[in-house]
């Protein structure tokens, strides 16, 4: 705890960044409320202010030493902050796929408030060291992101997303609560510190139960097994650009609150390292096998983004026993996350275009988006010098650092089984007769596709500045 | 200056695939001319080469520090030779006619992608930078064969990409074994060849040489892991194909010496044996396939396996612990010889094979005959390189051969026995290859075969006069693979 922690003035002052997303959020709410239909539109641009406003907070806490606050519930650190300003990045560029989707909506400018929320939900997840925190931020984030894969109200598919989306979440988040409560009567307290020392002489079979219940909900965020079932449904029928938040938000905040939580279990008496190396295992497996042979681009995609959560997974199962775990969970993050809103973001620019045929053919008339396009898929698997092959050198070189080679093993299995349905793609759409050209979205759009490309080869080709920030963070609450 | 050998084509490539539609006339010329600045890059390195030395015209600047990374190129005895007959080869296939499709700006915009990448395969001195270009070839050379290739191109373009990048992933485990070994952490390859951090014996040094072992072996290719090529060679572009056998194949043997002999020389020796073994039963594995294909550009395809066993088997031969000193020096440099004598060999039978499907549009051999009085200057053309390469002496298949099996007889005598069979299905074949193709009856469809053109010409005599430059007078080439050679064994 930093020595003022206990002052309500300083908790609210360490956590800006997150307040910042509340106010703006709230601020389009009663904007979308009382402005006419065709000022709706500007909510875009106040969501963009609001972002732009949280990540100057994020930059100029950056210097910060970091520390617990927010009365032991919140850790301001590194990985916090950096987390915050990937989830913030992949929200403006939310906000610039959704302008012109979105743009014949009558509820246009509450979307931009529900999106905030979910943003907010998922940098609360990133900085959680409480398992009430914990199930606050899971909470917010689930029930905006199931608001945003309906939003297309009278679209079937939109419709059947959203209500598979929340019937598996709800399930999972209710065993979530469960799993809680179990924890809580263990050790008798909720903050990540305590837990630690609560559960180190605790029952093992309660705790294995109720840590097991709690993953079950942080799987659900992350797209892992054996909560994965939505990615593909939500990638396919959510509104395009919503699937490409809604698939990465969620990840981020996920995959560093597991990384703080596994901390908290006592290593010696639960081998959670074998469990979470075997979750990573079949989940990068199955989202592979499973997308090999879709004809349905979205749906492809989503089952890509599953596997990816499996590869994230291996920065979990190195943390504490590598010093290249943090870096790599942090690339990772960084490289998939640009990764994923440039191939849906070039989904969105080809107004939602699905069916694999349909992109026979494009490269001639769409050479920019083919090319996007292509380099957001080779970077998924693992090409230099993209952001992807940073990440994977990373965390493949993480599980061997901590005696988990068998997994790098696997991964490169997978990456290279991966390349099979990718080629599926890209390769009709070089190799095809020249096909007409398709109606495109906008410039918005297509803005941003180009920004998350060039994010993808910056990650990649630059990765010695944040490689210096990144190598030295440790995360806090374990 | 290295660096713009390798930069000069990258930037090119953005250029020429830029330019706009009314200028893609420019493309061709345009693409040659940039492919001469390496070219004339690797002949200044060649004057400024001191023999004896280790790694030369080092350039550096670092890249990613936090990592150990650096961004680092220089060449030695191995990487100089390699790299030269590389610009060469670029030069050379630009330059020879090709169906382009209507998409020229592309099509050179792809080649002068891979000469970037390939020049930095080799010039590379980080391992990171090394792998970075190692991938990209992968990249580079999918959408040459998918998009210009002929026949089941798409399907023969993936083949090649999945294949290869399993190995280049093996790789990729292999390199991160070793840059966990090294005591500050770091790709940088002078200073891993220097040290050999990686323990000689022991589970890590098996599995990491196992890792780079099946990396290379993919990409040489030995058998069993070949089978990729045929379909990859069959339905490339006859550029595209002189590029992969004769550049992108010299990758993995490359490797096998960079990484495998250089840089873990005590873990090489366990298993060199078991290497030389896998070398022998490509050679005569690829001889005797290649004898019982009818396609011309599958049967060049399996002399490329064939020889390429050759190179492994003198590599082998080269890191073993027994034998003198002397052979062992001796295998090496002659593998280092053959493998830039298969370059240019081979690249020059794809192109001649290009000319034929050009005029024929089949590679059925049973379908020609007689070709020699219609068209001398393809014929002989085509005898000189065929002669090169099944090992005529006075050519520079004989001086690579000839070096690899002195040298693989003072330490393996019985492969080198049984490997020598190899030369003699090989010289069967290449004969009979040019009884059908060029002598005897001439089928009454060919009436109208057209001799080389000037530009097919221009492309085939640079690369035919260097084969029979190394082969009369080799003394310039092997003084500087000796370079390595010798510091290598220690001789």
């Amino acid at each position: 705890m930093r020595p003022d922690a206990g002052s309500m003035a300083q908790a609210a002052a360490d956590v800006v960044p997150a307040l910042v997303l509340a106010g703006g959020a709230i601020l389009i709410v009663f904007y979308a409320l009382f402005v006419r239909r065709t000022l709706q539109v500007w909510a875009a641009a106040l969501a963009t202010v609001t972002l732009a406003a949280s990540g100057y907070a994020v930059g100029v806490f950056l210097g910060d030493p970091p520390g617990i606050t927010f009365f032991g519930t919140f850790a301001a650190d590194g990985v916090n902050l950096w987390a915050t300003a990937i989830i913030l990045v992949v929200t403006v560029l939310t906000v610039a796929l959704s302008v012109e989707w979105f743009a014949t909506d009558a509820r246009h400018g509450e979307y931009y408030a529900v999106l905030l929320f979910s943003a907010l939900g998922a940098v609360l997840l990133t900085g959680a060291v409480d398992l009430m925190e914990l199930v606050i931020a899971m909470m917010l984030a689930s029930v905006t992101a199931y608001t945003m894969a309906g939003y297309h109200r009278r679209s079937r598919s939109s419709s059947e997303a959203a209500i598979k989306y929340f019937l598996l979440g709800g399930l999972a988040n209710g065993v979530m609560v469960y799993g809680v409560a179990l924890l809580f009567g263990l050790a008798g307290s909720t903050t990540f510190a305590e837990l630690e020392a609560g559960l180190a002489t605790a029952d093992p079979l309660p705790l294995v139960v109720g840590f097991g219940m709690l993953a079950m909900g942080v799987a659900f965020k992350l797209g892992a097994l054996p909560a994965h079932q939505w990615m593909p449904d939500v990638a396919q029928g959510a509104p395009a650009p919503a699937a490409a938040f809604l698939l990465v938000a969620g990840k981020v905040g996920a995959l560093v609150v597991l990384a703080r939580l596994v901390g908290v279990l006592p290593e010696t008496q639960v081998g959670w390292r074998p469990v979470v190396a075997l979750l990573a295992a079949a989940t990068m497996t199955l989202g592979n096998l499973a997308a090999l042979w879709q004809d349905d681009v979205r749906r492809l995609l989503g089952w890509s983004s599953v596997s990816q959560t499996g590869y994230g997974l291996l920065a979990v199962v190195a943390v504490g026993r590598s010093d290249l775990a943090i870096p790599a969970l942090l690339f990772f993050l960084a490289a998939y996350a640009l990764g994923n809103m440039a191939a849906f973001g070039v989904v969105v620019e080809l107004r939602g275009l699905t069916d694999r045929e349909a992109y026979r053919g494009l490269a001639g008339p769409h050479p920019w988006l083919m090319g996007g396009l292509t380099v957001a898929f080779l970077s998924f698997v693992g090409i230099p010098p993209l952001g992807g092959f940073a990440a994977k050198l990373l965390l493949m070189g993480a599980v061997i650092d901590a005696g988990y080679t068998w997994l790098a093993v696997l991964t490169i299995v997978n990456s290279a089984i991966s390349l099979f349905y990718y080629a599926r793609v890209i390769g009709p759409a070089y190799f095809g007769e020249r096909a007409q050209p398709r109606p495109v979205m906008g410039r918005w759009a297509g803005a941003a596709v180009m920004v998350a490309v060039i994010g993808v080869v910056a990650v990649g080709v630059g990765a010695q500045p944040l490689a210096q920030a990144w190598g030295t963070l440790s995360l806090l609450g374990r | 200056m290295l660096t713009v050998a390798v930069f000069l084509p990258l930037a090119a490539a953005v250029v020429v695939l830029l330019l706009p539609k009314r200028r893609e006339a420019w493309a061709r010329p345009t693409a040659i001319g940039v492919s001469l600045v390496p070219l004339a890059i690797m002949v200044v390195a060649w004057f400024r080469f001191r023999l004896g030395a280790g790694f030369q015209l080092v350039e550096a600047a670092p890249w990613i520090p936090a990592l150990g990374i650096t961004y680092k190129l220089g060449v030695d005895g191995l990487s100089l030779p390699l790299a030269a007959m590389s610009a060469l080869l670029f030069t050379i296939s630009m330059i020879f006619p090709v169906d382009l499709r209507g998409k020229a700006r592309q099509y050179f915009a792809a080649f002068l992608f891979l000469e970037a990448i390939s020049l930095g395969v080799f010039l590379s001195l980080d391992l990171i930078l090394f792998f970075v270009f190692w991938d990209l070839s992968l990249v580079g050379m999918y959408f040459l064969i998918g998009i210009w290739g002929h026949g089941d191109a798409q399907r023969s373009a993936l083949k090649f990409f999945l294949y290869t990048l399993v190995g280049s992933l093996a790789l990729l485990l292999g390199i991160l074994g070793i840059y966990l070994n090294t005591a500050d952490r770091t790709f940088d390859m002078v200073e891993i060849i220097r040290t050999n951090p990686v323990p000689a014996t022991g589970l890590a040094s098996t599995l990491i040489f196992v890792a780079l072992g099946l990396g290379f072996a993919i990409k040489t290719p030995l058998v069993p892991f070949h089978t990729w090529l045929p379909p990859a060679h069959v339905d490339a572009p006859a550029p595209a194909s002189t590029i992969l056998a004769g550049v992108l194949l010299k990758m993995g043997t490359y490797g096998f010496i960079r990484l495998s002999l250089q840089m873990m020389p005590e873990t090489f020796q366990r298993f060199a044996f078991p290497l030389g073994v896998l070398a022998v039963v490509s050679i005569l594995y690829g001889a005797l396939v290649a004898m019982a294909q009818t396609n011309l550009k599958r049967l060049i395809a399996y002399t490329s396996v064939n020889h390429m066993g050759y190179v492994i088997l003198g590599v082998a031969a080269g890191g073993a612990m027994i034998g003198s000193e002397s052979a062992r020096s001796l295998a090496l440099t002659g593998a280092t010889i053959e493998m830039v004598a298969h370059g240019l060999i081979t690249g020059a039978l794809f192109l001649i094979s290009g000319s034929i499907l050009a005029r024929g549009e089949t590679y059925e051999i049973g379908a020609f005959g007689g070709l020699a009085a219609r068209s001398p200057k393809l014929a002989g053309f085509a005898m000189l390189a065929a002669f090169a390469s099944l090992g005529l002496p006075g050519l520079a298949g004989f001086v690579a051969e000839f070096q690899i099996f002195a040298g693989t007889l003072g330490v393996y005598p019985w492969l080198a026995g049984i490997g020598l069979l190899g030369i003699v299905i090989t010289a069967a074949l290449f004969l009979r290859m040019i009884q059908q193709v060029f002598l005897g009856e001439l089928p009454p469809r060919w009436e109208g075969w057209r001799d080389l053109g000037w530009s097919e010409t221009l492309a085939l005599v640079p690369i035919l006069a260097f084969v029979v430059i190394i082969g009369v007078a080799p003394a310039w080439l092997v003084n500087v693979i000796d370079t390595l050679s010798r510091n290598l064994v220690g001789s």
